[in-house]
């Protein structure tokens, strides 16, 4: 570790703090209907599309018709996309002649893709055409992560109403999400991007003679506006299979620092709306603080770990971290710090290989994951899941002092705790069960690169990632098989809507009930003794449930590695 | 739910089409018209001819070029095409190893790679980056040390003073950005494109 990687860390974490007003406010003004700086040039576009949807902007739904909303908007959105894969060869843009996408691939992908976990059992520039990109994956990017802002907004009105029966309608919640917050920040964020290097074209892959006359065909396409969307909206899907390690998916430093920036953007921002909805921005900032002292945890064990290196390539006298799956330009600071914002939030783009990360610095990304994506996390989706917990330390607090719990005057019931541990225990359920059946199937057992406990972590990383919905990998892990494909589909469904649907029949049941005036008993949610309770109670339970797997795989890893010993594969 | 079709049909359809098809295609003519040659992948030609493109690393064995890193990308094994072969910077198919802190095949990969570089330059410790492949399998660049340990073989093979070579190798190193983000770096290609031009002259 070094100063200059401590001062870009910093300065990471102030330009996200910066951000998190100015945009809290613009997103509180767009979900609220009021007024925007863009009202006069998008204000005409979203009324026609009402118009032609027969929808009244004003016209609100119940929490049932909200959800019903959203698994329909998923199912058509997973037809469309599992249509065109299926149909590239036959379809236009598609320099490369790039063939048809088998079913399980194309079945596994759309569910990634509707799902904002944007699992990579492809490789963008061997597997799909530029139209597939395009139309199939670009438009899912935006779509997803539209739908995750609109779930989190449906939720705070749950806590920010009293009497109510509506919790607002997805359909305008969704239009606006897209119009007016991820578009109109990936216009300028496209040309930067192409500024930087970037390439934005239609035309075919590059044919070139290297300066010692071997050929080189470089993969181009229009890799910058699907990046653009990719960050922002935290869908980590690469256009390239290396993803953000590729070049061109990342060029320079400065690409990476606001690439890091836009993952979180959104989601920090989110506390803020959700403060100043509930009426007392001090309760966003207070999320937002457990989550800070989450992520600087975590990006400190990362970057000790990373550059310190591995015990056996360290015993060759190789100094100076750990630069396996690493690139130049980021080096060991940027791609450390890289690694724990793309897992906090449930973005899953990656900058340097995560298999190839050391066993302790792998498994911060992991925990991450595990713990549902709540430090930040995925746009909406971060703040829902970080909620639901919120739930449960109100719960735990109530339990303590033997009084009703309650949270900004909404008394947490019965309905609330149980639709709240519903939320939570799915995750473990998904990454738990079908790592144990994986490592026990020989489909399953045909999947790992590496041998020894590197490999049972990378099976319980696939897993990890699909059901929290982030989408990195540890890469060496064969998945574009029958086995990992539907498997891991499974667990992308079950993460995303075993948790959305509760969290919307909460929203529904706050929104329902009425807000009692705070008293002298009440348990102030704004301090740091809240704060502190709800990382305890996150860190408690994320332990409890996955110690044992981390045991199994990093853990062991790790004091393997110390030892000296290595794992061969095949013998 | 059948009076939430129309919506979901309708709102589906125009975003799609507003963000997979209007969106993309708009940044494409923007960027090209702005930036043409970044947009079309910052390609650099040589006397009429595409060499490379100066983002993307390429596979350098000869004693009188710099080298980059070790590379993991792969391509189709042209004997059966179920598997593959080791292709090093093949920049139609990125890719890192994927191998683990504890791989053996790994540690045996970096162990060969070091006994090679020790025997070329035994004065200088081998700098990390030299031994280790990239996340991409096309990392441009190498580290000013990774450079500078290079230079005793590449003068050798060129007939150049080692002096004069270190000092050139000095004036192509990029800093951090603003002083601040990322690493030190040298750009492998574009080094080797100034050697040449120096060359020729």
């Amino acid at each position: 570790m070094n100063l200059d990687g401590w001062i870009q860390i910093a300065l990471y974490g102030a330009v996200v703090l910066a951000l998190v007003k100015p945009l809290g406010s613009y997103m509180t003004r767009v979900f609220t209907g009021e007024r925007t700086l863009l009202s006069p040039v998008l204000g005409p576009v979203e009324r026609g599309l009402y118009r032609a949807a027969g929808l009244d902007a004003r016209q609100e739904q119940h929490w049932l018709a909200y959800t019903g909303a959203v698994i329909l908007f998923h199912l058509l959105g997973f037809a469309v996309l599992y249509a065109i894969l299926r149909l590239q060869a036959v379809l236009p843009l598609n320099p490369a002649d790039q063939g048809a996408v088998a079913p399980d691939l194309a079945f596994n992908t759309s569910t990634s893709f509707i799902t904002n976990t944007n699992w990579q059992s492809y490789g963008g520039e061997t597997t799909l055409s530029y139209l597939s990109q395009m139309l199939g994956l670009t438009h899912q990017n935006f779509l997803s992560a539209a739908t995750g802002i609109a779930v989190a907004v449906a939720l705070i009105r749950g806590f920010a109403r009293a009497s109510s029966g509506t919790i607002g309608s997805f359909w305008v919640d969704v239009t606006r999400a897209t119009l007016y917050v991820l578009l109109p920040i990936c216009v300028p964020y496209t040309l930067f991007l192409v500024w930087q290097g970037m390439p934005q074209t239609l035309g075919a892959y590059a044919d070139a003679t290297t300066l010692e006359g071997a050929h080189q065909t470089i993969a181009l396409g229009p890799v910058a506006s699907q990046v653009a969307i990719k960050m922002l909206g935290t869908n980590g899907g690469g256009f390239f299979n290396a993803n953000a390690a590729h070049p061109f998916e990342n060029p320079t430093a400065l690409s990476n620092f606001v690439q890091m920036v836009s993952i979180f953007a959104i989601g920090a921002a989110l506390t803020n709306v959700f403060g100043r909805m509930v009426g007392d921005e001090r309760q966003g900032w207070a999320i937002l603080g457990a989550m800070g002292i989450l992520f600087l945890a975590g990006v400190a064990v990362t970057y000790w770990a990373e550059a310190h290196g591995s015990s056996v390539l360290n015993g060759f006298g190789l100094t100076g971290g750990n630069m396996e799956g690493k690139e130049t330009r980021f080096g060991i600071a940027a791609s450390a710090l890289f690694a724990v914002i793309t897992t906090a939030a449930s973005c899953g783009a990656v900058n340097a290989m995560h298999d190839s990360f050391t066993a302790l610095g792998g498994l911060i990304p992991l925990l991450n994951m595990q713990l549902g994506e709540i430090i930040i996390g995925g746009v909406g989706a971060g703040l829902y899941g970080m909620l639901i917990f919120v739930i449960v330390a109100i719960f735990v607090a109530g339990l303590m002092v033997g009084r009703t719990p309650e949270y900004l005057g909404k008394k947490i019931e019965a309905k609330e705790v149980k639709m709240a541990m519903l939320g939570i225990l799915c995750l473990p359920l998904m990454m738990l069960g079908f790592t144990a059946l994986a490592t026990v199937l020989p489909a399953g057992l045909a999947g790992p690169a590496n041998a020894g406990p590197h490999g049972f972590t990378e099976i319980l990383y696939a897993y990890t990632s699909a059901a929290a919905n982030n989408g990195s990998a540890f890469g060496g892990l064969s998945a574009n098989t029958l086995f990992y494909n539907s498997t891991l589909a499974i667990g992308m469904l079950v993460g995303r809507f075993f948790v959305k649907i509760p969290v919307l029949a909460i929203a529904g049941s706050l929104a329902a009930k009425k807000t009692v005036p705070a008293s002298a008993g009440t348990f102030p949610t704004h301090g740091g003794l809240f704060v502190g309770l709800l990382v305890g109670v996150i860190l408690i339970i994320g332990g409890l449930t996955f110690f044992p797997s981390l045991a199994l795989g990093p853990v062991v890893e790790h004091l393997a590695g110390a030892a000296g010993q290595t794992f061969a594969t095949g013998g | 739910m059948p009076n939430q079709l129309r919506p979901a049909l309708v709102l589906l359809t125009a975003l799609t089409v507003i963000t997979g098809l209007a969106y993309p295609l708009a940044m494409t003519g923007l960027a090209g018209a702005l930036f043409p040659a970044k947009a079309a992948g910052s390609l650099i030609e040589r006397d009429g001819r595409v060499v490379g493109s100066s983002l993307i690393g390429q596979s350098f064995t000869g004693a009188g070029y710099f080298h980059g890193r070790p590379s993991a990308t792969t391509a189709p094994d042209p004997a059966d095409a179920s598997k593959t072969v080791p292709a090093p910077y093949n920049a139609a198919n990125s890719s890192g190893s994927n191998l683990g802190p504890t791989s053996a095949a790994l540690a045996e990969r970096v162990r060969g790679d070091l006994e090679a570089l020790k025997a070329e330059n035994a004065k200088t410790p081998v700098p990390v980056n030299l031994v280790t492949t990239s996340g991409s399998g096309l990392d441009p660049d190498i580290s000013p040390e990774a450079a500078y340990f290079q230079v005793p073989r590449v003068a050798g093979d060129r007939h150049v003073p080692e002096d004069r070579l270190r000092d050139f190798v000095t004036s192509r190193i990029a800093g951090r950005t603003f002083g601040i983000l990322g690493e030190p770096r040298v750009n492998v290609l574009a080094l080797n494109l100034a050697l040449d031009e120096l060359a020729r002259r």
